[in-house]
């Protein structure tokens, strides 16, 4: 049995009187690669950011590797979702991924050789040892994406969570982004929020869905049921004879 | 030209000018790129008020300028945070408040009022030596404050989200950046006054930033070109016998929009 990375327990958040999510309980395992999906405003956001620490949920708890997200150090590795990112801001792409070395520890001490190096091997594994010293604001929605990612792996993380990494990268140019998350996969735990849902069938292993509450039956199904309780509608995703089947035979 | 310099009170205004160019460089580049130029010029207006308690109470207007400024900048992201206000609208109260509070004081002042108009508009011509003292220490604490809390200074500015996920205390982080603000407001208010500061902390910044792909040399950009705006503009008041601050002013504002021009017309070319 492998080991649980992040455990949800009743999880309910209210932003002033409004429920964003209600009673949320999910589990999630070790070496996983979790898919949520849902409508816009149907709280994925703002499950990644109890997950992350960011936000303290109204009611339940979470617990990463048994403990409360703000008190379990550098286990998570977060990919905020960013659509419209300063691309005036005055940074290169190596000063963007050593901030992933931060914490409270090396508060005032500068970087060491260590952080150094955890930096530019979240680069290779990246691609990114060419862009090193390239503005942020030159690079393409894809490179940049990678960036981010990089610099959540400089931490040397057990789950990486991802909100809606793909809505910046040009399909056509950066056909190779979840490749490098795939690769990721055997090395850690992974949470991915987005849209994609043709990438999603073809690379994670499990899929939820989320309105307000989660619909997770720890497989990579989507029973029509729970789309028609996420979508409020019928809505047809042609899977006739795809590879990788996501919703089931109908 | 060179004659000048046997006069004192223009080698105390060269040395004025060096010391705020200084802190513009470091903390202006923070303003911009952290997008808080509304509630910079929030805390200078509010510095106002602590100029009025400072002659009430009969201290160096100055000291209880910075240590009202510090309050004001704590009290603004403070009070948004835990009563609810939105951000803006408590920085339009308490730049109004200051303001008020500054005159009240100082009708409340028994006998010679001082010359306002002085810290309303600044005067570089005028600070006295044991000011320039005082610019110095504040400028070795923004220097050595920023030398060690530079990479966190950074990551809060880019992204402050991720940041917190490290566990880094960007709160306090933030609150620091915010006094750090609050000096060089107070510091600046000498030379160009509470309602031309925001000049001096944006534009040197601005037109550096267009330049620039590091952090640092912004910083080292930005000073230079303040240093630049305020001696050149000193020379310019000098000939045109114009107030020193609001000629500074203009000669920085004349500069940043031909560089937006200029850089407007190189992207167009490539």
């Amino acid at each position: 049995m492998p080991n649980v990375a992040v455990e949800v327990e009743g999880v309910s958040v209210y932003f002033d009187s409004k429920c964003v999510l209600e009673d949320i309980n999910l589990k999630v395992l070790e070496n996983d690669f979790l898919g949520i999906i849902g409508p816009n405003g149907g709280g994925k956001t703002t499950l990644l950011k109890v997950i992350a620490g960011l936000l303290k949920p109204s009611k339940g708890s979470v617990r990463v590797y048994g403990k409360p997200p703000d008190k379990s150090g550098k286990l998570i590795g977060y990919v905020p979702q960013m659509n419209q990112p300063d691309l005036a801001f005055p940074a290169t792409v190596w000063d963007v991924v050593l901030t992933g070395r931060l914490s409270r520890s090396n508060l005032i001490k500068p970087y060491s050789e260590a952080d150094k190096k955890a930096a530019l091997d979240a680069l290779k594994v990246m691609e990114l040892e060419g862009l090193k010293d390239e503005p942020i604001g030159n690079l393409s929605g894809g490179q940049r994406q990678r960036v981010f990612i990089a610099r959540a792996l400089a931490a040397e993380p057990k789950i990486l969570l991802l909100d809606e990494p793909t809505l910046s990268v040009d399909r056509r140019l950066d056909t190779k982004f979840w490749e490098y998350l795939n690769d990721l996969k055997s090395r850690m735990t992974i949470i991915v929020v987005t849209h994609d849902i043709s990438a999603l069938s073809k690379y994670v292993d499990k899929i939820a869905c989320l309105n307000r509450r989660l619909y997770y039956n720890e497989s990579k199904q989507i029973t029509r049921e729970m789309w028609m309780e996420v979508y409020q509608c019928p809505v047809d995703i042609i899977a006739h004879g795809l590879p990788h089947r996501v919703l089931e035979e109908h | 030209m060179l004659e000048l310099l046997q006069y004192e009170f223009i080698r105390n205004a060269i040395f004025a000018a060096l010391l705020a160019s200084i802190a513009c460089g470091i903390v202006g580049v923070y303003v911009v790129v952290n997008r808080i130029v509304f509630l910079s010029d929030g805390i200078s207006h509010a510095a106002f008020g602590g100029i009025g308690l400072g002659y009430f109470l009969g201290l160096n207007p100055l000291y209880v300028a910075v240590a009202f400024s510090i309050a004001v900048a704590v009290g603004v992201s403070a009070s948004s945070k835990k009563l609810g206000a939105r951000e803006d609208t408590a920085i339009g109260v308490i730049w109004a408040l200051g303001m008020a509070i500054g005159i009240i004081f100082i009708k409340l002042t028994p006998g010679y009022v001082p010359d306002l108009f002085s810290y309303l508009f600044g005067n570089i011509l005028t600070v006295p030596k044991s000011d320039l003292i005082v610019m110095l220490v504040l400028d070795l604490i923004l220097i050595i404050t920023v030398a060690l809390l530079f990479k966190e200074l950074l990551a809060i500015s880019f992204d402050r989200d991720f940041a917190q996920t490290l566990r880094v205390p960007v709160n306090l982080l933030y609150n620091v950046l915010l006094i750090l603000i609050a000096l060089t407001v107070v510091m600046l208010i000498r030379i160009v006054g509470v309602i031309l500061v925001m000049a001096l902390l944006t534009i040197p910044a601005a037109v550096s930033e267009i330049f620039t792909k590091r952090l640092i040399h912004m910083m080292l950009g930005a000073a230079a070109l303040s240093l630049l705006f305020t001696l050149l503009g000193l020379w310019l008041s000098y000939l045109t016998n114009l107030p020193s601050g609001a000629t500074i002013v203009l000669l920085a504002s004349l500069v940043f929009f031909s560089t937006l021009l200029y850089s407007r017309c190189v992207k167009r070319v490539s």
